[in-house]
């Protein structure tokens, strides 16, 4: 029990972090995903600041500023602007069965833990215990791409997964170089906006959000 | 004759107990009238109703058999023998070795087994209903429980309570993010076990919403006042686990008797606490439908995995 302040609140800050994960996976309602998806940036943001403060590197403030400024203030914003144009405000997804899928969530948590232990073994930053649990957050995204239906949540869970992306490289190097930061950023923006413009094109098409439909395009 | 103060310790910390667990239900029942704006009964109240109880005569059902009877005293003996082993007051009772945490799991298991059999045993649908759906909460319970405990049993590298309380109460402060999950956890599963509001009502009388009271339509008199002292007594064992886990501030070192008034203060303190904190639940939440129960004490059961899980991970 030597380690620091700054690093226990990092890993109650990642326990936080994989927490919200599995309450995404778990959440019926659009509105709440798109909170959810807000406060799992700022955990992030906040865990960047902390290791940031207790390493000396500078530029981890700037990233840590980035995400405050795009994965809790804009890219929420947008998804409301944008669910509210699809008026899917009120959405609620018939998930197959929530108990089944954290039992599948608390499989992949496993998994992603027993992969990372011996890395995080070898690995000498403050941060190295997190490397299982950004791991698992990204797996856990994963899982949620997969078991949704309708569109806006299966984006929401691509943008979780970039959140569990940074977070593991956060733990694992200190971070990525801000050049390649920038860019990831701004792939991230970039891809919400197309992301909403085919929500629109998939509706126009099908009627509806559901990815289902999207099956019929194989049988022409 | 070492032995003597650490009985004297045990005997007192039960008959405390189970003196003080109508009181516990009687400050959440006034704290909960307060919050509803109602005017507050006495905090006396159980006390009289468990007189009046006992002052009565019981009616039993003709078709009842022998473990009709047997029930209440065996539910009032499973609780008090639970109050026993976990250390409320100091760590050195000599009960505790006789069951560690996994063995209190299995003591409240066997008076829900018993108050089941029960409830089934008259014939009535009530009871049948009711014992149907408090083992179905029970069997979603008992393993977030358990893995709540396990967690805090990893922590401190022993299943014994005493020792857990010793480890956690004496080592320096450290933030463990397992233990915050495995709190929420168990708070969850003591809302569950302890038929309070978001999965049974304890003031519903409503035939098709309650469970526990379901369980227990077909008692009267002493049997009632035993079985209505014995779910008194488990909240408070219940509360007791949740201290020595989470809080083990206050709690008595082994063979220190001047720590007792202390232990007393304190334990007064978080029961007062943790009794608003009920009643506060119990009146910002609405209770669930039956069905679910399942999705609430699987998120239990998730916390506490994920609490178990991290420990091993942060260590």
């Amino acid at each position: 029990m030597a380690l620091p302040l700054s690093g226990q609140i990092v890993n109650l800050l990642a326990a936080l972090l994989l927490l919200l994960a599995f309450a995404m996976l778990a959440q019926r309602r659009v509105l709440t995903l798109i909170k959810l998806f807000a406060w799992q940036g700022a955990a992030l943001a906040v865990s960047t600041a902390i290791v940031a403060y207790a390493t000396g590197q500078t530029h981890l403030y700037f990233s840590a500023g980035l995400t405050v400024a795009l994965k809790v203030v804009l890219i929420p914003w947008l998804l409301h602007r944008l669910i509210d144009q699809l008026q899917v405000r009120w959405d609620i997804e018939t998930l197959l069965n929530i108990p089944t899928t954290m039992l599948a969530g608390i499989g992949l948590a496993i998994f992603a833990f027993s992969l990372a232990t011996p890395i995080s073994q070898m690995a000498s930053t403050i941060t190295r215990s997190t490397l299982g649990i950004a791991l698992a957050s990204v797996l856990l995204s994963f899982l949620m791409m997969i078991v949704r239906r309708k569109a806006v949540p299966q984006v929401i869970g691509f943008l979780s997964m970039e959140n569990g992306l940074f977070f593991a490289a956060t733990s694992a190097t200190y971070g990525m170089p801000l050049v390649v930061e920038l860019g990831v950023a701004l792939d991230v923006l970039v891809g919400t906006f197309i992301f909403g413009i085919f929500f629109f094109h998939i509706r126009e098409q099908f009627d509806s959000l559901d990815i289902r439909h999207m099956e019929k395009l194989k049988e022409d | 004759m070492n032995q003597l103060p650490g009985i004297a310790l045990q005997v007192l910390q039960s008959v405390l107990v189970v003196l003080v667990a109508p009181l516990v239900m009687g400050w959440v029942n006034i704290c909960r009238a307060w919050l509803q704006n109602r005017s507050a009964p006495s905090i006396w109240l159980p006390y009289y109703t468990l007189a009046k109880l006992f002052h009565k005569d019981a009616v039993i059902a003709n078709t009842a058999s022998p473990l009709f009877r047997l029930t209440p005293y065996i539910l009032f003996g499973c609780m008090w023998l639970a109050a026993g082993i976990v250390p409320v007051l100091a760590t050195d009772v000599p009960f505790a070795p006789a069951a560690d945490i996994i063995a209190l799991v299995g003591v409240f298991a066997v008076a829900r087994v018993f108050s089941a059999l029960a409830a089934m045993d008259t014939g009535t649908s009530f009871g049948g209903l009711g014992a149907r759906r408090e083992m179905m909460i029970g069997f979603l319970a008992e393993p977030a429980m358990l893995m709540t405990l396990f967690t805090a049993a990893f922590i401190s590298g022993s299943t014994q309570l005493p020792t857990i309380v010793e480890t956690l109460a004496h080592r320096e402060f450290a933030i463990y993010p397992s233990l915050a999950f495995a709190a929420v956890a168990f708070l969850m599963v003591l809302l569950a076990e302890n038929a309070r509001i978001p999965v049974d009502n304890p003031a519903t009388h409503l035939e098709l919403t309650m469970i526990h009271e379901a369980m227990i339509l077909e008692y009267s008199a002493r049997h009632l006042a035993l079985i209505e002292w014995a779910v008194a007594i488990k909240l408070v064992a219940y509360m007791a686990i949740g201290f020595a886990l989470f809080l083990p501030w206050g709690i008595a070192p082994a063979g220190d008797w001047s720590a007792l008034p202390l232990a007393l203060a304190a334990l007064g303190a978080k029961l007062a606490l943790a009794g608003t904190g009920l009643a506060l639940l119990e009146t910002l939440l609405a209770k669930m439908r039956i069905f679910l129960v399942a999705e609430f004490l699987s998120t239990a059961f998730l916390l506490g995995v994920l609490g178990m899980l991290i420990h091993f991970l942060v260590r």
